[in-house]
């Protein structure tokens, strides 16, 4: 009861703001919202604990049916129902809690815009979106509220739509998107067809009795779901629109472009699973797409100059982490990384948001400088989320992302050189944290406004309490041993050497101490040439910086060509078509006026040619 | 029965038929044209009698009648109006008549 | 003896190449009088290819009314045109007999053509044999072809109203 109750708390609260929208005070707004959410994140906290009481480890809850879908003799119906395991519970609880401790900030955060209720509406219905996609049992509804976080993800980057910049970037989101929910869309298609079942459950069942291990159908099948996770995940090859998503106010980019959405791909392999185990060889792609994005967010992470920017390409990295471990066959830890992730990405995103606001919209690093004086509370809480971030031993983030680590090198479909690309990618994490740190928050202040602090309670609760999370959120470890139990393989640690462990825990300790000796120039106080720094022209700096250029590889490839044919359609192939047939039809207007003339004898000449063409036609 | 074939009678109605149609297709003056047209009307009426003595029957004769009579018909009030063409325009040119163009 | 080289069918052939050229020289003559002098022609040999073809009744009719009536019509036209402002104005002005020429000759091989097929003895016979008399014609037309002789009469007393209607001079009433 409880749980089919669940999405509909913020359902019923978007309605309400949506159809109000001008007789509710801001007050009455966030009360509104933040408690719809409150109580969803209560119910889920209460439902994760019946979970543990529950005989067989599911909880179900059966709605009404949708449609029924039938192929001839077989017959599968697609139900509005919710199904609720470890996986989702912890993937509920995530959403939930993370998504009111957001929308508290939210509401204190965006309380000067005008359009403030239709922000608070958006936010509430992209939760009933997430809850949907994370509750459904079966991969239509699934489907429902992928396309629905998609939607809402659409509508809040480009919140501030007066801005041009701000609507291409979530034009560009879509699109981009929209290639990957393509591909899966394709795959569902495909699944259907060769199991006759769209029920999670079901297929994961259907799949291994049925097929053998390495079988065709289900290659490609897992190809076409991973395309969709890859879009929705921001990584490799369709990652381009994540940093551009940074345009949406900061609680939006927190929410769903670091906490909550993005990670709906991460979600989709686990869920999954069943599946995906029946190809080794897609799991093997999984992992290298995961670790060639976690390695190339992180050098472009290395030099951006907005602090959004930097924690977008962090994000992109970290989820790669997520998708190299559910490749390496790490489910567990691949979905705990995804838990402790949305805890400190998104205290480090609020925090950022609290900063850009002291600082009057300011997100260029280069230009803030000594915030650690001038703000020390934001300061504290974003260091906590930094050393999360690097997985400095004792936070959160430390114990996923070993766990991540130690699973990697015995894997059958990971392996030794993924293991490597890991420890890289740790090395670049810590890196481009300490650089982010010297520069805006370190040396002297570069900024001329006074400081506008927020100092709201509301705002202090949701940023401690993440903080609070982050650090221990290592202790949380959810138990889906039960989810995973026909996935997880049996791995032999036998063979690994002994000092895996110690490099992986050095790792982080290693990138602090390099950055304090290479960027020894940012943390001085002696005032030094920023513009300089900000404007490298150094071309490997410029290509880092531009994301690898993957954006122009794209224009190339796919924009400019498009923009051609587009051009070449504007003059219109098929308007001259058209454009002939009223030619050819004033010709024969010219032909007909100039035949009638007048003429007594030109009518009888035409009534003979008739004459002759009819009893021509006629014998012949 | 006749000893002239049915198609000797035809031939020679069509080409009365055709001259008669030639000359109201290229003579302007509408006094040709009409004389053509009875050329034409007597072409018809060839054709109709000849069919009628192959068969042996009168009906042949009956429409040469009445072809008789529309000719009639035909020439006297065309004649009238040639009558007032030539009043107003001082010519019998049918192409002064040609305000009935669009 | 001639008579030997005549038959039907070559009496039926001179008078319809009579009647072929007669109505090739009406299309193209200058002169407005000469072409009609040219359709008489051109009737008559039809009416001859009529008698031949064994149809007096018809051939009577197109000498009377074809060549004799309508044929006056037009002559009474022309001589209200009056000659002097139309193409013919532009005609070679012919002189003497040379008008005549044509016209005299082609009735003249038509006018041999009938007396040979009233001469030959074999031909009459064969006439008659196929002649459908006027008889039969009156007894059709007025048995089954009634209503379209009413609608004969109507067409002529139309053409009467109209004819009168339209050739009364200008000041008299209505305009073209």
């Amino acid at each position: 009861m409880l749980l089919s109750l669940l999405p509909f708390y913020p359902l019923i609260s978007f309605l309400l703001i949506v159809l109000l929208k001008k007789q509710l005070s801001w007050w009455q707004t966030s009360v509104l919202s933040v408690g719809a959410m409150l109580i969803c994140a209560i119910t889920s906290l209460v439902l994760l604990n019946t979970l543990n009481q529950a005989p067989d480890g599911v909880i179900t809850s059966h709605l009404w049916r949708w449609f029924s879908l039938s192929d001839g003799d077989s017959f599968a119906s697609v139900n509005f129902s919710f199904y609720l395991d470890a996986l989702s519970a912890v993937m509920i609880c995530v959403v939930s809690c993370v998504g009111f401790l957001i929308h508290l900030f939210a509401a204190v955060y965006m309380k000067e815009d005008e359009n403030f209720s239709r922000f608070m509406a958006y936010m509430n219905l992209f939760i009933v979106a997430m809850l949907i996609l994370v509750l459904a049992d079966n991969l239509v509804l699934l489907y429902l509220g992928w396309e629905g976080v998609g939607l809402c993800s659409f509508l809040l980057i480009g919140f501030w739509y007066q801005e041009k910049a701000n609507v291409l970037a979530a034009r560009k989101a879509f699109i981009v998107t929209r290639i990957g929910d393509t591909s899966m869309a394709i795959g569902l298609f495909m699944l259907f067809n060769s199991l006759g079942s769209v029920n999670i459950v079901e297929v994961n069942e259907l799949a291994t009795a049925q097929w053998q291990v390495g079988n065709n159908d289900a290659y490609w099948i897992c190809l076409l779901l991973l395309g969709g996770a890859v879009g929705k995940s921001a990584q490799l090859p369709l990652q381009t629109w994540l940093p551009d998503a940074m345009a949406g106010p900061t609680p939006v980019s927190a929410l769903i472009h670091a906490a909550t959405m993005v990670t709906a791909g991460v979600y989709l392999i686990a869920r999954m699973n069943g599946l995906f185990i029946l190809s080794p060889q897609v799991m093997n792609y999984v992992a290298w797409i995961g670790a060639s994005t976690l390695l190339l967010a992180g050098f472009a992470a290395l030099v951006q100059s907005d602090i959004k920017r930097v924690l977008a390409y962090s994000t992109m990295s970290q989820i790669g982490y997520m998708m190299l471990a559910l490749g390496a066959g790490a489910w567990s830890a691949g979905i705990f990384h995804l838990m402790t992730h949305a805890f400190f990405k998104a205290l480090l995103f609020l925090t950022a948001g609290a900063i850009i606001y002291a600082l009057h919209h300011q997100q260029n690093i280069f230009k803030m400088g000594g915030v650690l004086k001038r703000l020390p509370f934001e300061s504290g809480l974003f260091i906590i989320g930094l050393i999360c971030l690097m997985a400095l031993p004792g936070t959160s983030g430390f114990f996923s992302k070993e766990a991540i680590i130690a699973h990697l090198w015995s894997s059958p479909t990971a392996g030794q050189a993924l293991w490597w690309c890991a420890i890289l990618g740790a090395l670049l994490t810590s890196i481009y944290s300490c650089r982010l740190f010297f520069i805006a928050f370190l040396s002297k202040e570069r900024f001329s406004h006074q400081v506008e602090n927020l100092s709201s309670v509301g705002l202090k609760i949701s940023l401690i309490t993440l903080a609070v999370l982050s650090l221990v959120g290592g202790f949380l470890a959810p138990d889906l041993s039960t989810v995973f139990a026909k996935a997880s393989q049996e791995v032999s640690h036998m063979v690994e050497p002994q000092w895996l462990h110690a490099v992986a825990i050095a790792t982080p300790i290693i990138g602090i101490v390099f950055s304090w000796f290479y960027f020894s120039k940012y943390r001085s106080v002696e005032p030094m040439n920023y513009q300089k720094a900000e404007q490298n022209q150094n071309p490997i700096v410029r290509f880092c910086f531009s994301g690898l250029g993957f954006d122009r590889l794209y224009e190339i490839l796919l924009i400019k060509p498009f923009v051609a044919i587009a051009r070449l359609n504007k003059r219109d192939v098929v308007d001259q078509l058209v454009m002939s047939l009223t030619w050819y039809i004033g010709l024969w207007r010219d032909v007909l006026v100039y035949s009638q003339n007048g003429l007594m004898r030109w009518y009888a000449a035409a009534f003979a040619i008739g004459l002759v063409c009819f009893i021509g036609g006629w014998l012949l | 029965m006749t000893a002239i074939p049915l198609e000797h009678v035809l031939i020679l109605a069509c080409i009365l038929f055709t001259i008669g149609f030639f000359g109201v297709i290229v003579r302007k003056n509408t006094l040709f044209m009409l004389m053509s047209l009875e050329v034409m009307l007597n072409a018809v009426g060839v054709a109709f009698i000849g069919a009628g003595s192959v068969w042996q029957q009168a009906d042949g004769q009956v429409m040469f009648i009445l072809i008789l009579t529309l000719a009639a018909a035909e020439v006297a009030v065309g004649l009238a109006l040639l009558i007032r063409l030539q009043q107003r325009f001082k010519s019998l040119d049918i192409d002064c008549l040609s305000q009935l163009k669009g | 003896m001639i008579v030997r080289f005549a038959s039907i069918e070559s009496l039926f052939y001179l008078a319809a190449l009579i009647a072929i050229i007669a109505s090739l020289k009406v299309v193209t003559q200058k002169n407005t009088v000469h072409a009609l002098l040219y359709l008489v022609v051109s009737l008559l040999a039809v009416a001859v290819c009529f008698y031949l073809m064994g149809a007096p009744f018809a051939a009577g009719l197109e000498v009377i009314v074809y060549a004799g009536a309508i044929l006056v019509l037009f002559v009474f036209a022309i001589m209200m045109f009056g000659l002097k402002n139309d193409e013919t104005k532009y005609a070679p002005q012919s002189k003497g007999l040379t008008i005549w020429l044509g016209p005299c000759v082609l009735a003249v091989l038509l006018l041999v053509a009938l007396l040979f097929s009233f001469d030959s003895a074999d031909i009459q016979q064969q006439l008659n044999a196929t002649v459908i008399s006027s008889k039969e014609v009156g007894i059709l037309l007025y048995g089954p072809y009634l209503l379209a002789v009413e609608i004969a009469s109507f067409l002529l007393l139309a053409g009467l109203v109209a004819g009168y209607h339209y050739a009364k001079p200008d000041a008299q009433g209505g305009h073209l």
